[in-house]
């Protein structure tokens, strides 16, 4: 693998990321329990697909083979997809959709600090940009899951049951393979295993001011970022997104 | 428009306060929400700056339809963004609303139950993409056309609300336009798209702007009070004149064969809605109207125990900031 083959891959795994997850949430576009609630979420998913556009824009750059960012987007396959697991799961109730976007900003948030000192200038220069929005993801999901958390029995029995089903999605996060080998050396990239006692310090302070309870478990799903193995969701998310290109091929929109 | 045949409601109050009130307007003074105002005054307000803001809740449903299916990055960016304008919108005017003494969430019940509307243009589908360029074009149109002369209403809220709403509504019009213009200038099936969006929205746009004068019984009040500007067959006449050379531009066949334009008037001429198509959807007959309000149920009731939640949290903060003190 070239350094630049395994650059494009990583940035694909960036930018899969946010635009599976920006898609998600904005699957609850006039569905939220409060008006606040729906312009946060849309304002979110406004911010992840701003992101796609850079970091699918930025990989298509370096693959040299003349793809947009749409292209990337658009006319890829499940088996191209490089995002994690955790994006692609179906939003559940709202407590999930939230706890999801914690546990997704807290690694987002911890990614991008290191990724704004990257070697690769342009880089740098998206982490900077991304960081400012993630900053604030991190802070109203994480408040809100406080709040639901350390509210009622109801919504404390729900962030719990959403913790517990996602938290098998969290260890994907810090498994490092040959792409990450390859960005370390030279120096674009954190290692991905070397943001887990940051994010477990997160974390455990955020479920611990929600009186959430973090399983002990360490076992986690993988495949998405190697796109190896996604789940049955992600096919299903794509012929929504993909649907108007790949019925009126070349159009443009 | 975003309210339609909103009833000016009958007022018995003082007569010399009534006159004196009056006068307040007719100098073109705003009304600020400590002042005294009549009983009908408030009640007409708060009918319609509810179902206005209601309207832009509602509105979020069809638009929302197509943000999963955008079809590239840039068109998803843009519309998320109209959507959650249109939701900011909603905030405020709720906000507007709520200084004439009702709250928020007793509009919402209202609007839940059926006892307050929303634009009844909401009750109709988005099929194809060319529908959202359509909305954008044609439905954030029509409502200019009202809000425009709104921001000079005599309410203050509503008038500050008005020329925020307008700003945002404006370019939501352009980039509607910008859409439609690229599906029209496209292929011929996205040319067919766009025909297919304008041919069924145009009625239901002209709709927007509520029932002929000469039907219409509630005008008289409410345009003393200045809180409507303009009658609707004058604001309609108006989106007919301003959108038919827009569609001409286009290079898209007239949605209506009655469209021609009348040198003597000075103006185009146009046939009317089916009325009785009107009257249906705001009885609740339209195609969407059920699946709409129980989209809205469904939101409230799934997310009370997020309500009751954070609520509840809020409460334990201040009391244990307290119990600190």
């Amino acid at each position: 693998m070239t350094r630049d083959e395994a650059l494009a891959q990583f940035l694909l795994r960036m930018g899969d990321n946010t635009l599976i997850l920006g898609h998600r949430v904005s699957e609850w576009c006039g569905h939220a329990p409060v008006l606040e609630e729906d312009i946060a979420l849309a304002n979110t998913a406004l911010d992840l697909i701003g992101q796609t556009q850079m970091w699918l824009g930025l990989a298509g750059e370096v693959q040299g083979m003349g793809k947009s960012a749409d292209d990337l987007a658009f006319l890829r396959d499940v088996w191209d997809f490089r995002n994690l697991l955790l994006v692609e799961v179906p939003n559940g109730d709202f407590g999930r959709t939230l706890m999801r976007q914690c546990l997704f900003d807290a690694w987002h948030s911890i990614q991008l600090g290191h990724l704004m000192t990257s070697s690769d200038e342009r880089v740098a220069a998206i982490a900077a940009k991304a960081s400012k929005e993630v900053a604030y993801h991190l802070e109203r999901s994480a408040d809100t899951v406080v709040g639901l958390g350390d509210g009622t029995e109801e919504s404390h029995r729900r962030m719990q049951e959403a913790l517990d089903y996602l938290w098998p999605y969290v260890g994907e996060m810090f498994q490092s393979d040959e792409v990450d080998a390859e960005m370390v050396k030279a120096g674009i990239a954190p290692d991905p295993a070397s943001l887990r006692a940051d994010f477990d310090a997160l974390i455990t302070r955020i479920m611990g001011e929600a009186t959430l309870t973090i399983p002990d478990s360490a076992f986690g799903h993988k495949g998405g970022r190697t796109g190896k193995m996604h789940t049955e969701h992600l096919g299903h998310l794509l012929t929504q997104m993909q649907w108007l290109q790949r019925a009126y091929p070349g159009a443009k929109w | 428009m975003y309210a339609q045949m909103v009833k000016s409601e009958a007022t018995q109050d003082d007569p010399e306060k009534l006159a004196a009130f009056q006068a307040r307007i007719d100098r073109g003074e705003k009304i600020e929400p400590k002042d005294w105002m009549p009983e009908g005054y408030r009640k007409t307000l708060i009918r319609q700056i509810g179902q206005h803001a209601h309207s832009e809740i509602v509105g979020q449903l069809p638009e929302g339809n197509w943000i999963t299916r955008a079809p590239t990055l840039e068109r998803k960016a843009i519309l998320l963004a109209k959507v959650q304008d249109e939701a900011g919108h909603g905030l405020y005017l709720y906000c507007a609303a709520e200084t004439l003494g009702v709250s928020r969430d007793e509009l919402t019940e209202m609007l839940l139950d059926g006892r307050m509307k929303y634009s009844s243009i909401f009750n109709y589908p988005t099929l194809n993409w060319a529908d959202i360029g359509a909305v954008g074009w044609l439905v954030d149109g029509a409502a200019i056309m009202n809000q425009v002369p709104l921001q000079r209403t005599s309410f203050g809220p509503y008038s500050r609300a008005m020329i925020r709403v307008c700003k945002e509504e404006s370019f939501h019009q352009r980039q509607g336009y910008d859409a439609i213009r690229k599906m029209a200038e496209g292929t011929p099936e996205q040319k067919k798209m766009a025909q297919d969006a304008l041919n069924r929205l145009w009625f239901p746009s002209l709709m927007m702007f509520g029932p002929s004068d000469k039907d219409s019984v509630h005008s008289e009040q409410s345009m003393a009070w200045k809180i409507k500007m303009n009658t609707n067959d004058e604001l309609r006449q108006k989106f007919v004149d301003q959108t038919v050379p827009q569609i001409e531009f286009l290079g898209l066949e007239l949605p209506d064969p009655g469209i021609k334009w009348n040198e003597e008037r000075g103006h185009y001429d146009y046939t009317d809605p089916d009325w009785s198509e009107f009257f249906d959807v705001i009885k609740g007959n339209g195609p969407c109207n059920t699946d709409r309000l129980a989209a809205r149920n469904n939101a409230w009731k799934d997310g009370a125990w997020v309500r009751d939640g954070l609520l509840a949290h809020a409460q334990k903060k201040a009391a244990r900031k307290h119990a600190a003190e």
